[in-house]
């Protein structure tokens, strides 16, 4: 007998969740967003579709929606004015390289949207970064306003050596910030939209508590505990956890489930991995932005995690009471 | 409310035949009776072709350590000892006798009335179980007299008895309690008599309050019977997980329940022994479910063993069309028959029709690590990894993953989404891994 679980389920259920981020990026960013969500959705159907016809020759799987999500994903996760045909070639890296080199679905080590999404970040550092100001001009494809991230003002602000009071005041306010009205990637600007599409999973049991509640609580911890050290050289802890691609990283892409651990004390052992890679990039590395390298680094670790972190066994507790 | 902590599942219930009272079947023409109905060695006969025997007569022995007695369910003509197909699907040795109106040993005690006073001592009750062939009714058949030999240097402390019938579907250990509560009770009391415990556990998922009710109630007048209700949740009705249900101990890897001061009896098998203690009837019939979403008229039967599988579906209202499979026992443990003219035998608690659609397999799909195995399995174990160092032949890595812990409860198939054949291939495992140790012992 079987259960009502399906891997189309699942996959599909994920693309439902991501659907108030991707509405809230339509909202802010206008048609540029939505023709790069199109555009790499599209991509990633036909590249998987193209490899497992001729190259891999088995029967094709597109259906099962999960190059939907890293379509999806890879669109969320790149500013709106971003050149159609650099989108192209990232969803390619992504299912491509990423993910069907591997064997396809379930095989791959590396989360592929955060592999097509590095791959950009690294190949078009220029136009991954700038990044267009929302509701203006959403009607127009490029070169909307740009202005930088908040986690750029932050980083470029304390280099300059400015007083944290002069950042803080260039900054969106949390409630913009909860919103999603600031300049970011296009779905890294809602967090009330990713935290909803993160319930859903949660209830429809896709995905369990473990990973982004560590994943967060640890950001939120480390950065807090620098703050009370430090508060004019450190930024407080509800910034990090509202601002960059953290909340769109914790709950779509470290708990995709192929790149994560097996176990729970594993995933809990991932999380604060990734939190705390998180911040140690954030705040003392290059980049301002540090959630895709983290979730990455930590994807390699994972086989390591399965063999530390096994399933309690049944009868292996001797004490009886 | 209690339940056991690591893993499980909690598939649709469909206790279709709940609500329906049992009902006796009428006897075959002729009865089919395996040799082999218990774990451990076949029966050996002791009738020839040609014997008349008697409803209750001995016709089978059980002569190793761990077999068990069987006697004639049917009066008539041993037609002949012939090699017939059993739930298994193989061809094996089976007793046949041609029916013959229902001539019962003189001995039996069939009126209705109930005897409460248990005479016999602790050596005479053994005797008697053993003497009347019972065997664990949930279905492992386990031989019950064996159960109760407490090894040299262990004591029994509880007595456990599982009323859980966790699997979906299956009702007969529901009506057994609603309808001869009585004689369980005494059951258990002869049973705790054999242990010499003076404590036994009923536990019953919380999903058949009124058995629940109905037994606490009788309770009151035994000493030393608890009924605990139980949350409901896959597969509870495993030893382990029961015991560690009822009293918070868990049976170590590899080692059986009486390591931790238990053992464990089926409600129906209590029930069992009540009538072979008290009114000396050994173990000729017993409760079966037939039911399934389609079928006309979901029953629970008392059944003559021996008698064919096809007229239990018969008296169910037949097969329905879009049936796909038959399966022998709950859905979720059971194993489908190839034959419906297999006959009913001790260890068989239900036969469940399902629909095509729901009998087919999924299509399989790759791993997509969801762990939703990991966090299912009952016993604590890695089910995708074992499965895979099967597909691959790594037995030793099996080994090692305890693959011998499992139990075999498919909770890791049911909650795969991918429709991996998990279960399947772990038991190919243990079975090879069974194959290793023994021959590293020679």
């Amino acid at each position: 007998m079987h259960g009502d679980q399906t891997v189309r389920k699942i996959m599909w259920g994920v693309v439902i969740a991501l659907i108030p981020a991707m509405l809230v990026s339509f909202w802010y960013f206008g048609i540029g967003a939505l023709l790069l969500t199109a555009v790499a959705v599209l991509t990633c159907l036909v590249v998987e579709f193209l490899i497992q016809k001729f190259l891999l020759k088995e029967p094709n799987s597109i259906s099962d929606g999960s190059a939907v999500i890293t379509g999806i994903l890879l669109a969320l996760n790149v500013p709106s004015n971003l050149p159609v045909w650099m989108m192209v070639v990232g969803s390619i890296v992504a299912i491509g390289v990423a993910k069907m080199t591997f064997g396809g679905l379930g095989k791959n080590p590396f989360n592929p949207a955060l592999v097509g999404r590095v791959f950009m970040l690294i190949s078009f550092p220029v136009n991954m970064t700038s990044w267009p100001t929302p509701l203006v001009n959403r009607t127009v494809l490029v070169d909307a306003l740009t202005g930088p991230t908040s986690l750029g003002i932050v980083k470029e602000g304390l280099a300059k050596g400015d007083s944290m009071s002069d950042i803080m005041a260039q900054l969106p306010s949390y409630a913009e910030m909860l919103l999603g009205n600031m300049g970011g990637s296009l779905g890294e600007v809602s967090a009330i939209a990713l935290i909803l599409g993160g319930l859903f999973m949660l209830i429809r049991k896709i995905i369990t508590w473990h990973i982004p509640v560590t994943f967060l609580g640890t950001v939120f911890l480390f950065t807090g505990v620098s703050y009370l050290i430090d508060p004019t050289k450190y930024i407080d802890p509800v910034f990090h956890l509202l601002a960059g691609g953290l909340m769109l990283g914790a709950i779509f892409m470290a708990t995709d489930m192929v790149t994560s651990p097996m176990t729970k004390s594993g995933m809990v052992v991932f999380g604060i991995g990734c939190g705390l890679l998180t911040v140690i990039i954030r705040v003392w590395g290059a980049y301002p932005e540090g959630v895709s390298f983290a979730i990455l680094i930590m994807n390699a670790l994972v086989p390591l995690i399965n063999k530390g972190f096994k399933p309690k066994k049944f009868g292996e507790v001797v004490k009886n009471g | 409310m209690k339940t056991f902590k690591i893993g499980g599942v909690h598939p649709e219930e469909n206790k279709i035949s709940a609500g329906v009272a049992i009902k006796n079947l009428s006897l075959p023409k002729t009865a089919v009776i395996p040799l082999s109905q218990s774990l451990g060695a076949p029966s050996v006969p002791i009738v020839n072709k040609g014997d008349k025997v008697l409803t209750g007569q001995l016709i089978a022995q059980g002569n190793s350590f761990i077999s068990s007695n069987i006697h004639s369910p049917v009066s008539g003509t041993v037609s002949k000892i012939d090699d017939m197909m059993d739930a298994s699907g193989y061809r094996r040795k089976a007793i046949i006798i041609d029916v013959e109106g229902d001539d019962w040993v003189d001995a039996i005690d069939r009126s209705p009335e109930i005897k409460q006073e248990i005479v016999l001592n602790k050596e005479e009750i053994v005797a008697c179980i053993k003497n009347a062939g019972i065997v664990g009714l949930g279905g492992a058949t386990f031989p019950t007299h064996v159960k109760l030999m407490v090894p040299e240097g262990k004591k029994a402390e509880y007595l456990i008895i599982n009323a859980v019938e966790c699997e979906p579907y299956l009702t007969s250990d529901h009506r057994i309690m609603l309808e001869k509560g009585e004689e369980v009770m005494i059951g258990i009391k002869i049973l705790m008599k054999a242990l010499a415990v003076d404590s036994a556990y009923v536990g019953i998922e919380n999903n058949k309050p009124d058995a629940i009710e109905h037994l606490s109630k009788l309770a009151e007048k035994y000493s030393g019977i608890k009924v605990v209700a139980l949350k409901v949740k896959y597969p509870q009705g495993g030893e382990k997980q029961l015991i560690k249900a009822l009293i918070n101990r868990e049976v170590p890897s590899g080692k059986l329940p009486i390591e931790v001061g238990c053992v464990v009896q089926n409600v129906g098998t209590a029930f069992a022994v009540y009538e072979a203690v008290q009114k000396n009837k050994p173990l000729i019939e017993r409760v079966v479910t037939v039911t399934g979403k389609a079928v006309a008229n979901p029953s629970n039967f008392i059944v003559r063993i021996g008698t064919p599988v096809s007229a239990l579906l018969e008296a169910a209202g037949g097969i329905p069309d879009d049936t796909g499979k038959v399966i022998n026992g709950g859905p979720m443990m059971g194993k489908a028959v190839n034959s419906t003219e297999i006959p009913v035998v001790k260890g068989m608690s239900g036969l469940v029709l399902m629909p095509e659609k729901e009998a087919k397999r999924m299509k399989v799909s790759n791993c997509i690590r969801c762990a939703k195995c990991v966090s299912a399995c009952p016993m604590g174990l890695a089910p995708y990894l074992i499965a895979q160092t099967a597909e691959i032949g790594q037995e030793e890595m099996a080994e090692s993953l305890r693959v011998l812990d499992c139990i075999e409860c498919g909770s890791c198939s049911f909650t795969c989404p991918s429709g991996r054949p998990l279960l399947e291939n772990i038991r190919m495992a243990k079975n090879k891994v069974g194959q290793i140790i023994r021959s590293r012992a020679k």
